[in-house]
């Protein structure tokens, strides 16, 4: 664990080998991303969901755990923007403290993906042989799983809470950053600089924290964005299920299943977190895919 | 062409070994034992030894995973813990449920699917092409759970055109022969049950068909748009056929790979999606089916249903590869 994490924060290596190169791509990528007027408006809303998760407290207007039973089922109003469920919640400030939710869901559940699946890329792409026919094997019969149902069985083992919620949608996207990783590794491998620091005697681990991982970043990146949505995405439904985060809390699929009894009654309490899901998920996509255009200018025409 | 298909039924051995591995251990990596957990807290001391002998819990654990390997090939799933039925004929009347869907909201999403892309492709900055791709970006991130409450909502309880949850009034009731209610009520020449099927599957249906809907979409625009730079579609247009056949003849043929590829893949997302959709829908599909065995602990069904699920899911991807080979010939397998 401690050493993937290292490698995230520390490809100055590489950028001081061939500063020119390196520094001129990623100031290319921020450029060509820019003027991605969709991908900038998916990184608004990220924006937002940032924004709204940091300063929950100073944003909501009302208690987002502790209603008020003689305003149950109130349609939104100027008092209650968003309405308010069948518990009396003020719908908005339950939505506002369920983007930290939301947030935290994306970074653990996506940073075990990454962690754990660059860590079996790497293995399975340097190593070869024995290494890779076991890893990948491995990631075949994950993959023989579809997702949801992989992170059911999951749930099922740990027990339904938020915290295994998010181990389970951690685990069920293992396999895309392996591949990933694996296949950026293999092109890496055989490159003249990397066959140029075995000759000056760099050890495994410095060829791949220094050399191979920090040239397999743009896939990651890519990965990584992308998969933060559907990783909320697939908490979020989990929750709905009653198999993540439980109430009280202002989990965004939790709402949707306390509401869901009391559709014909309030539907605004179904409508709004439903929403705040779906923008989010979308602004993962959005700035996902222009990441990907921005990192490989060929695939955008 | 044999070759290749021998090697890859014998590589899907490993990976179904794995997942009879990962459905057996559901219930053994569930902390505390797990007799004592199916029955409860005030179950007694004698029921649960019973139970344990009845699930075989009571032998070493390489020898229970042998008598369910056994068991798997005989057909043989165990019993339902809850209602005591067969779980191998529970999973499948539900399965039938849930491939009656599924075929459903396949076809809408193929057809809608590849009509959408393609005409975006052909019109490629018009209004129609930058509605349709906002829409399958927005589809793509649609939580199906919500988008098949906000059908409810509209088209059931304020609109009332079709019905929130079931598959059939209680009133049609056919006989079960296949337990595909679109087949068995043919057989059954009952054409009242038939559109009345058709109605209940409306909405499950289009709901579970937005997420793959939109990814076929995308997939064909884009394919299409790379297919009709090529210089044969050139040389086409050069020689003065006229666009259609063009399009229909030389350029979705092309086009097609890609999209079936994808089409494929998502024939097996949507078997778990289902869970999702059938669980707000009350659609008495496997992914309900096993969503109430998950919740009510009857692990042998939750065991059966992971299996049944996995196995259909790597014999889709498996025929997704097959077809390749068909329809382009230039792919050679190995």
């Amino acid at each position: 664990m401690k050493t993937t994490k290292s490698v995230n924060i520390n490809p100055q290596p590489v950028l001081n080998n061939t500063q020119e190169k390196v520094g001129g791509l990623w100031q290319d990528v921020i450029k060509r991303l820019k003027k991605n007027k969709i991908a900038m408006f998916g990184a608004f809303i990220i924006g937002i969901l940032l924004f709204t998760a940091v300063f929950a407290p100073f944003l909501s207007p009302h208690d987002p755990e502790n209603g008020i039973l003689t305003d149950r089922q109130q349609p939104p109003s100027s008092k209650y923007l968003l309405g308010t469920d069948s518990q009396g919640r003020d719908v908005l400030s339950r939505i506002i403290h369920g983007a930290g939710i939301s947030v935290q869901i994306g970074v653990i559940s996506v940073g075990i993906a990454l962690i754990v699946g660059s860590l079996m890329g790497v293995l399975a792409g340097y190593y070869g042989k024995w290494m890779d026919v076991l890893i990948m094997r491995l990631v075949d019969i994950m993959l023989a799983f579809p997702t949801i149902l992989l992170a059911l069985a999951i749930v099922t083992i740990l027990g339904p809470s938020l915290k295994n919620a998010m181990i389970a949608v951690g685990i069920v996207n293992i396999p895309r950053f392996a591949r990933i990783v694996r296949s950026s590794v293999l092109s890496v491998k055989e490159t003249e600089y990397i066959e140029a620091s075995k000759a000056i005697g760099c050890t495994d681990i410095q060829i791949i924290l220094r050399h191979v991982l920090p040239n397999c970043l743009a896939p990651i990146i890519v990965q990584t964005t992308l998969t933060i949505g559907t990783a909320i995405l697939e908490a979020a439904g989990l929750s709905f299920l009653g198999l993540g985060a439980q109430p009280p809390m202002p989990e965004w699929g939790a709402m949707l299943a306390d509401s869901r009894g009391y559709l014909r009654q309030a539907p605004w309490s179904v409508m709004f977190p439903g929403l705040a899901i779906m923008l989010t998920v979308l602004g993962f996509n959005l700035l996902g895919d222009g990441l990907r255009d921005a990192l490989d200018p060929r695939l955008k025409e | 062409m044999l070759n290749y298909i021998i090697k890859r039924l014998l590589m899907l051995i490993p990976v179904l070994v794995g997942v009879s591995l990962l459905a057996f251990s559901i219930i053994h990596l569930i902390p505390g034992d797990p007799a004592r957990i199916i029955l409860g807290e005030r179950a007694t001391e004698a029921s649960i030894l019973a139970l344990q002998e009845k699930l075989g819990l009571n032998q070493p654990l390489y020898i229970q995973f042998l008598t369910f390997l056994k068991n798997i090939l005989k057909g043989d799933l165990g019993t339902s813990i809850i209602t005591n039925e067969k779980v191998s004929y529970e999973l499948l009347t539900s399965f039938a449920a849930t491939l009656e869907l599924t075929f459903v909201a396949m076809i809408i999403a193929i057809v809608v699917g590849i009509a959408a892309g393609t005409i975006a492709a052909i019109r490629q900055y018009s209004i129609f092409d930058n509605i349709s791709m906002i829409g399958a970006l927005v589809g793509v991130s649609m939580p199906i759970f919500w988008l098949g409450l906000l059908m409810i909502w509209a088209f059931a309880y304020k609109l009332g055109w079709f019905p929130a949850s079931g598959r059939l009034d209680v009133a049609l009731n056919v006989p079960r022969i296949t337990h595909i209610l679109l087949i068995d009520s043919l057989l059954n020449g009952n054409f009242q049950a038939f559109k009345n099927t058709l109605w209940h599957l409306a909405m499950p249906s289009l709901a579970l068909a937005t997420i793959p809907m939109a990814i076929i979409a995308r997939m064909t625009r884009s394919s299409m748009l790379e297919v009709m730079k090529q210089d044969y579609i050139r040389t086409a247009r050069a020689k003065g056929l006229p666009e259609k056949i063009i399009i229909f003849k030389h350029a979705i043929k092309n086009a097609f790979l890609p999209v079936i590829t994808v089409i494929g893949l998502q024939v097996g997302l949507l078997l778990g999606g289902a869970v999702m959709t059938e669980t707000v829908f009350s659609y008495p599909g496997l992914g309900r089916r096993l969503y109430i065995a998950i919740m009510a602990r009857d692990y042998p069904v939750v065991q059966g249903g992971i299996l049944l699920i996995s196995v259909c899911f790597v014999l889709v991807n498996l025929i997704v590869d097959l077809t390749y080979s068909f329809i382009d010939p230039r792919i050679k397998l190995d």
